[in-house]
C-alpha cells in the first residue's frame, strides 16, 4: 500500500488521474472500518486531511458550497440557519467522535442508501461538484446514486464540494433506528417546502438501494397545497391529504428485509415520518417559517 | 512509512508503520501507550478516544499518516494536560514539556508514590464516584468527559449524555460514570 499525501487540490486531482484505483480518505469513518477489517486493501491511500479548502463552505446567495470534509459537527452547529434539513440529519451522524470526522462527501463517495445526508440533500435539492484534471462537472444528487454503495463518480474523479439550495422554507429530518446515538438508519425520512416556488421535496434513506424521492408525493401534496389555498392562508393540512401524502411516501420506498428491520416495517415508518415532517415542517411554516422543530 | 507528530506535548516519530495503519495501533504498539484501548475497531464504541488536535476523534478511524504533524492528547497524558489548563496555559498541545513516553510508562494511579503524578480532575471524580468496573470503557470515557467540561463547564445532563453517547461501557456502569462526570463540573465550578 502507498499512502499519497497532496498538499493542494490541484496535486490531489493529478494523484488521483495518476492512480485512479486510489481510494480517497478524509474523515475515515468508513475507509478505516473496512481496511481494520480487511475487507479493503486498497493499492494507494489517498489522504485529503492536508487540503483546507475542502473544510470551508461559502454562503451564496441561492446556494452553500460545502467543502467536501466539513464535518457534521460544524454543520450543526454553524449551518442551521441555512442547511436546516442537513444540520438535523448531521446532529443524528454516529457520536461526537464520528461527527468530527466524519463529512459530506464522504458519505457521497461511500453511497451507502443508509447515509445520513442524502435524503436532506434531496429535499433541499443538491448537486455534486466532482472534479478531475479533465474538468468540472455538477451532478444533481438524483443522478448521483447509481446502486447500492455506487455513485456516478468517474475513476478519476474527486468530490470537490456539494452545492446545496439554501433552506427557502422549513426543512426537517427524522430517522428511525434502536438508539438515540451511535444508529445506521433503518429507515429516514426528509422533508423540505419550498415557499418560493410553492413546491416540497422529500428524501427517502435506507429504504430502496439508492435514496430516493417520493416524486408523486411531492406532486400530490403541491396540488392540493395549490388548490387549497393553503400557502396563502397557512391553514392546516387536511388529514386526508397528509394520509395521502404518507402513502405515496411509503410507495416511493423499494425496501428489503435485513438486520436491521422488514421490508414492511420500513414502508410502514416511511409513512409514519411522512406525515410528522409534514405536520412539523407546515406548522412551522404557519408560525412564520423561522422555527425548526427537532426531530 | 515514518511518521511524526506531538503526543501529549512531545514530539514523537514512529518508524515501519505501515500505510493502511491506523493511529491507535501506532499509540499502542509503536509507542507503548496502551492507555487507549483497543476493542470495535469500527468507531463504535469509543475506548479508542483521544484528542486530535483538541478534537475527540476514535483513533482506530484515524490512519496513522493522517496524524502526521499533529498533536495527539492520549489517556496518559490527560493529568498533565489538565494542569496546564487550570495554569491557564493556552499552548498546551503546542508545548514543547509534557509527559514523556518513561513518565507515561512509569504512570500509576496510586497519587503520590514515586515518580507518579496527581490524577486529572475528571481522572479522581471517576475514582471518587465510583464509575470503574472493568476499566476497559474508563480511558475514552475520560478523555471524553475532559473534553465536555473544557468546552462547557457546566453541562446538563443532556450535555452529559450526548457528549458520552460514543462511549460504551459493557458493564453498563453508566449512572455512576454520569456520577463521576457531574462531581467534576461541579468541583471544577468550586475551584473556578
Amino acid at each position: 500500500m502507498e499512502f499519497l499525501r497532496p498538499g493542494s487540490w490541484e496535486e490531489a486531482l493529478a494523484a488521483k488521474a495518476e492512480h485512479p484505483a486510489a481510494v480517497p480518505v478524509a474523515g475515515g469513518t468508513d475507509v478505516m472500518v473496512e481496511i481494520n477489517f480487511d475487507r479493503r486493501r486498497p493499492e494507494y491511500l489517498l489522504d485529503l486531511n492536508r487540503i483546507g479548502d475542502l473544510y470551508e463552505w461559502e454562503t451564496g446567495e441561492d446556494e452553500v458550497r460545502l467543502g467536501a470534509s466539513v464535518p457534521y459537527a460544524r454543520i450543526m452547529e454553524e449551518l442551521r440557519a441555512e442547511l436546516p434539513g442537513l444540520a438535523l440529519a448531521a446532529h443524528t451522524v454516529g457520536s461526537p467522535q464520528i461527527r468530527n470526522r466524519g463529512s459530506v462527501g464522504g458519505n457521497l463517495g461511500a453511497a451507502s442508501p443508509a447515509g445520513d445526508s442524502h435524503p436532506p440533500l434531496l429535499a433541499a435539492g443538491a448537486r455534486v461538484e466532482a472534479e478531475s484534471v479533465r474538468g468540472t462537472r455538477l451532478i444533481p444528487a438524483e443522478e448521483f446514486y447509481t446502486g447500492v454503495k455506487r455513485n456516478a463518480l468517474a475513476p478519476d474523479e474527486l468530490i470537490r464540494a456539494v452545492r446545496i439550495a439554501r433552506a427557502d422554507g422549513p426543512q426537517q429530518f427524522s430517522k428511525v433506528g434502536t438508539r438515540n446515538a451511535m444508529v445506521i438508519a433503518v429507515c429516514a425520512f426528509s422533508l423540505a417546502l419550498h415557499p418560493r416556488s410553492r413546491t416540497v421535496r422529500t428524501g427517502i434513506g435506507s429504504a430502496a438501494p439508492t435514496p430516493v424521492r417520493a416524486r408523486a408525493a411531492e406532486d400530490f401534496l403541491a396540488a392540493a397545497l395549490e388548490e387549497g389555498g393553503h400557502w396563502e392562508s397557512g391553514r392546516p393540512v387536511p388529514p386526508s391529504a397528509a394520509r395521502r401524502f404518507a402513502e405515496l411516501a411509503a410507495g416511493a420506498c423499494n425496501p428489503i428485509d435485513d438486520v436491521r428491520g422488514s421490508a414492511r416495517y420500513r414502508r410502514h415508518a416511511v409513512a409514519v415520518m411522512a406525515r410528522r415532517t409534514l405536520g412539523w415542517t407546515w406548522e412551522a411554516y404557519r408560525a412564520g417559517g423561522r422555527e425548526h422543530r427537532c426531530a | 512509512m515514518r511518521v511524526n507528530f506531538t503526543v501529549n506535548g512531545r514530539p514523537q516519530q514512529a518508524d515501519d508503520v505501515w500505510e493502511g495503519e491506523s493511529l491507535l495501533y501506532v499509540l499502542r504498539e509503536r509507542l507503548g501507550l496502551p492507555g487507549s484501548k483497543n476493542a470495535c475497531e469500527q468507531g463504535e464504541c469509543g475506548s479508542c478516544t483521544v484528542r486530535l488536535d483538541g478534537l475527540p476523534v476514535c483513533a482506530c478511524l484515524v490512519a496513522a499518516g493522517q496524524a502526521e504533524g499533529r498533536e495527539v492528547v492520549t489517556v496518559e497524558g490527560l493529568a498533565e494536560h489538565a494542569r496546564r489548563r487550570a495554569a491557564g496555559d493556552g499552548t498546551t498541545a503546542r508545548a514543547p514539556a509534557g509527559t514523556s513516553l518513561d513518565e507515561a510508562r512509569r504512570w500509576t494511579p496510586a497519587p503520590g508514590g514515586p515518580g507518579a503524578q496527581a490524577l486529572s480532575p475528571v481522572q479522581q471524580a471517576f475514582v471518587d464516584a465510583g464509575a470503574v468496573q472493568c476499566g476497559f470503557c474508563t480511558p475514552g470515557l475520560l478523555v471524553a468527559a475532559d473534553e465536555l467540561i473544557e468546552r462547557n463547564p457546566e453541562p446538563s445532563d443532556a450535555d452529559i449524555r450526548e457528549a458520552l453517547s460514543g462511549n460504551l461501557c459493557r458493564c453498563t456502569g453508566y449512572e455512576t460514570i454520569l456520577d463521576a462526570v457531574r462531581l467534576a463540573a461541579a468541583r471544577a465550578g468550586e475551584a473556578g
